[in-house]
């Protein structure tokens, strides 16, 4: 490449990161709008019951009115999409206070859900559940999901999507099981030592991208063969020393025995 | 049809006339070569060169050494339209878009793991059984070597495809060498031909890869196999083996036949390992782009311990010491360590020599027991490397059992210094208990488990002899005496030369040899055959006398 289509291509770089800030930052003004409103979703039956639903099953440790305690956060304005997230993860109602709250199979039904959702979803603005439309990536560019998805998740999720291990015993897990909808919703809220990818630094546009992307981690079949967890070249070496020189070994103390 | 074939025979008859060839032939096929499983270790990696030259020259025919920018337009969906360098869509194309190229690109990288694995456990044979001993001290150093040349060549191969994984790991070499002190940066930049990561560094990787280090690694082989060739090949102990002379079987048609045999195993097992099983997903990784990184970010293996010793260094720099940076961080863990490991593996032939004075040849190999001390040492380095292989992957290791990182890294810069001495000691215990059981062995026979006991009340194991065969294996260990220190003057008064050496050596030899069980002397045994024999006819008095039943275990 000669230096002067270097420069150019720089020259173009900064037109399209400002295009980029300027779309992005009206994008934000029109998305936030929608995203925050969304209190209203809710019938105040939902929120009564989910005040109740919340005060056997949270309060012990987010407080009876969801202020927090020594055991757990404050969710004042932590959104209903937050509460959705952790509650359909099963991440909440935390069993016992650990380094991180994994998934499991979830507590309560989607009625339940929605009730804690709109509950605490009344005590101050926060990200709504997303629709079915902002989970329709029907025209989201897979290509494109794949690089925001390396740009912004593999350092923590792995290039497949399949984990990975944080600092001081915390993990990124495997996003294998996430569904369309979590996986928005981890995007929006930043579950723990996930950072918030919000409407500013994540358009609607880009998370579907990712949605498409992860999804296709999620389905589509490994073109090599036996992906080995995917976990990069540990677990390629491990089966070379195991498996392959195994075999191999194998076959040359056959061989050995066999003339002797 | 006859006459052709006459033709064809006068024609090698007349050229053997003057190239001797097929008595130059008749004298190397009838070599002997002795049999054993770990003899066929060094195989496993000559057969993977070989598969790695020719899948190699497969992929030199799509792969494109280039830099310049591209858009992707293959039929791998999820990166249609990305740009990447020409590399990067060389492989994709070779992966996806070439007949059999995915499948050879596997074959080429499994063959790749399987010749460094090969050429390390050929190397503990080698080293266990002192096979490196005179006059085999250089082809130790060519092995050495190639492990050192195999390591380069497999993290140039590793870098070509230029995806995110081969990014980030030449973007560490890069910090790596801007480490040395002093002449760091111009390294680099006379390496990448300007600023990292500049266009220059692929091209020059590829002509390292596929011309430069295999012709090195080509020449090394021969040089390795002509050597063994003309040493003859070293054999285990046993009945008749003599350290004059081999037992086995003649190179051709046994030996040719099995290593043939074993080639197209080598083979077989790579090809179905590629075929059902992947390795190095490029596609998945994406191209490599400077500010994206995937968790599990790892070399191969071979180069993990290197990763694991700059993972577990801590964070260690001087600015401005002697007018330069000193990232000791970087320096330490991944120059002088790896530096020094080399170095030992290179000299150590020649270390143990000048430490045990023990200049004779050696055709005979060692039973790793028999050199207690040696096979500690081998012990402690694996145990070393080994902290370091698994630190490598510490992120990897905390994520399947549910370790903490923090934890990992205190635990690998501990370990890595209490570990290796404790497993020396333990080796070495371990190899003279061995040592000792040899001895009793030799001198009381085996231990029956059968208890007799005499009518006066008196109990007795029962003993039995072992056999020639096993005799003959014990017997061949060789008692060598350590290093005397001179005194400090000789007989006319004057001052020993070098003394303060000479006084080193001999600690280090008596430390060397220190414990060793002697092996008894052929007389001591006979002696102890004798006893042996009194005891059991005394044995049988008092049975008789008594009238009890005579057990077959003594009258045998
Ligand atoms: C055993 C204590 C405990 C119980 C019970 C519990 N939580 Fe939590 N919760 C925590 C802790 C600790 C955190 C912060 C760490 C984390 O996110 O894992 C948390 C975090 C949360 C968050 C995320 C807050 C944020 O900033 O995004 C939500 C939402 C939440 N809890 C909702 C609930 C709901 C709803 C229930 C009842 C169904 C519940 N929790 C029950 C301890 C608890
Ligand atoms: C700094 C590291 C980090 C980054 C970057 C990150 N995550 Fe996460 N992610 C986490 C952690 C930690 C959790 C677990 C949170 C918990 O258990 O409460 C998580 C959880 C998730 C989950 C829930 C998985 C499940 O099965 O319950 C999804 C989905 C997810 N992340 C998606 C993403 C996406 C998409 C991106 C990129 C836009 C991303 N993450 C970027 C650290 C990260
Ligand atoms: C000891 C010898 C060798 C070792 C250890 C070795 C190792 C490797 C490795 C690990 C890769 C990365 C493969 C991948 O996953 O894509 C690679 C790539 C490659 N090697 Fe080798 N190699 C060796 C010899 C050769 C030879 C002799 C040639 C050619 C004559 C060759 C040509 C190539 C090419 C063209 C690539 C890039 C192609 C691609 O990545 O798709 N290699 N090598």
């Amino acid at each position: 490449m000669t230096s002067t289509s270097v420069r150019r291509n720089k020259a173009t770089g900064l037109v399209v990161l400002l295009a980029g800030l300027v779309i992005t930052g009206v994008g934000y003004a029109a998305v936030t709008s929608t995203a925050e409103a969304s209190v209203a979703m809710y019938s105040q039956t939902q929120i009564d019951q989910g005040k109740q639903l919340f005060q056997q099953g949270c309060a012990t440790c987010h407080g009876l009115a969801a202020q927090g305690s020594s055991e757990g956060p404050s969710l004042i304005g932590v959104g209903a999409a937050a509460v959705n997230f952790q509650v359909a993860t099963g991440r909440m109602p935390m069993a016992q206070p650990a380094n991180q709250a994994p998934r499991k199979v979830p507590v309560y039904n989607d009625d339940q859900i929605a009730a804690l959702a709109a509950y605490v979803a009344s005590l101050g603005p926060g990200p709504a559940v997303p629709s079915d439309e902002d989970l329709n990536t029907t025209d989201a560019n897979l290509a494109e999901g794949g690089v925001l998805f390396r740009t912004n998740c593999a350092q923590c999720h792995n290039f497949a999507g399949h984990g990975g291990a944080l600092s001081n015993g915390k993990y990124a897990p495997s996003l294998m099981n996430a569904t369309p909808r979590q996986m928005y919703e981890a995007m929006l809220t930043g579950p723990q030592n996930m950072p918030v990818f919000n409407d500013k630094t994540l358009p609607p546009a880009e998370k579907r991208a990712i949605l498409k992307y992860i999804n296709e981690l999620q389905t589509a079949p490994s073109p090599g063969g036996l992906a080995l967890g995917s976990l990069g070249p540990v677990t390629e070496g491990i089966f070379i020393w195991t498996a392959g020189l195994g075999a191999l070994l194998a076959v040359a103390v056959w061989i050995g025995a066999k003339v002797r | 049809m006859s006459t052709v074939v006459d033709g064809v025979g006068k024609a090698i008859g007349r050229a053997d006339d003057r190239a001797p060839i097929s008595s130059l032939l008749k004298d190397n096929l009838r070599k002997v070569f002795p049999d054993h499983w770990s003899f066929m270790l060094g195989e496993i990696a000559l057969y993977s060169f070989i598969i790695l030259l020719l899948t190699g020259v497969y992929l030199t025919i799509w792969y494109q050494p280039s830099m310049q920018e591209v858009v992707y337009h293959g039929s791998y969906q999820p990166l249609v339209g990305i740009p990447m360098s020409e590399a990067y869509n060389s492989a994709l194309h070779i992966s996806f878009d070439v007949r059999g190229g995915l499948l050879i690109r596997q074959i080429h990288h499994w063959a790749a793991l399987f010749f460094m694995a090969a050429m390390v456990v050929h190397m503990f044979r080698i080293f266990f059984t002192g096979a490196f001993r005179k006059p085999r001290e250089f082809n130790w150093v060519i092995g050495g070597s190639m492990i050192l040349i195999g390591l380069l060549e497999g993290f140039a191969g590793y870098s070509l495809p230029d995806d995110l994984l081969s990014g980030v790991g030449v973007r560490i070499v890069a910090g790596i060498i801007e480490s040395i002190p002093v002449v760091g940066t111009y390294l680099l930049f006379f390496l990448f031909g300007g600023q990292y990561p500049g266009h220059d560094f692929i091209p020059r990787l590829y002509t390292f890869h596929v011309l430069l280090v295999p012709g090195i690694l080509l020449a090394s082989v021969g040089l390795h196999l002509v050597l063994i060739f003309y040493h003859k090949h070293t054999q285990y102990p046993g009945p008749g083996r003599t350290n004059d002379n081999v037992v086995g079987f003649p190179l051709f048609p046994v030996y040719t036949a099995k290593a043939g045999g074993f080639f197209f195993i080598v083979f077989g097992v790579t090809v179905l390992m590629a075929a059902f099983v992947t390795i190095n997903p490029i596609w998945a990784y994406g191209p490599y782009v400077p500010d994206q990184v995937t968790a599990g970010s790892q070399p191969d293996w071979y180069i993990g311990f290197v990763d694991g010793a700059l993972r577990a260094f801590p964070n260690w720099e001087s600015e401005n010491f002697l007018g330069h940076t000193w990232s000791w961080n970087i320096l330490i863990p991944c120059v002088l360590m790896p530096g020094i490991l080399v170095a030992l593996l290179l000299s150590y032939p020649f270390l143990e020599a000048w430490i045990t004075g023990d200049t004779r040849e050696h055709h005979l190999l060692d039973r790793p027991r028999n050199a207690a001390t040696r096979t500690a040492l081998g012990a402690m380095a694996i145990t070393f490397y080994g902290i370091l292989v698994i630190n490598g992957a510490n992120d990897i290791v905390a994520q399947a059992f549910n370790l903490s990182i923090n934890q990992l890294t205190w635990f690998t810069r501990i370990g890595v210094f209490v570990f290796p001495p404790l497993v020396f000691i333990a080796t070495r215990r371990f190899c003279l208990g061995l040592q000792r059981r040899d001895r009793d062995l030799l001198m009381h026979g085996r231990e029956s488990g059968q208890i007799l006991r005499l009518p006066h009340g008196e109990f007795i194991e029962i003993h039995t002899p072992i056999s020639d065969d096993e005799k003959a294996v014990i017997l061949a260990k060789r008692d060598i005496a350590p290093i005397e220190a001179p005194p400090a003057t000789d007989e006319n008064g004057i001052a020993t030369p070098g003394l303060r050496a000479k006084k080193w050596r001999a600690k280090l030899s008596n430390a060397y040899f220190g414990e060793n069980v002697k092996r008894p002397t052929l007389a001591e045994i006979e002696a102890a055959e004798h006893h042996h024999h009194d005891e059991v006819a005394h044995e049988i008095d008092v049975l008789h006398e008594a009238g009890a039943p005579i057990p077959s275990e003594l009258t045998d």
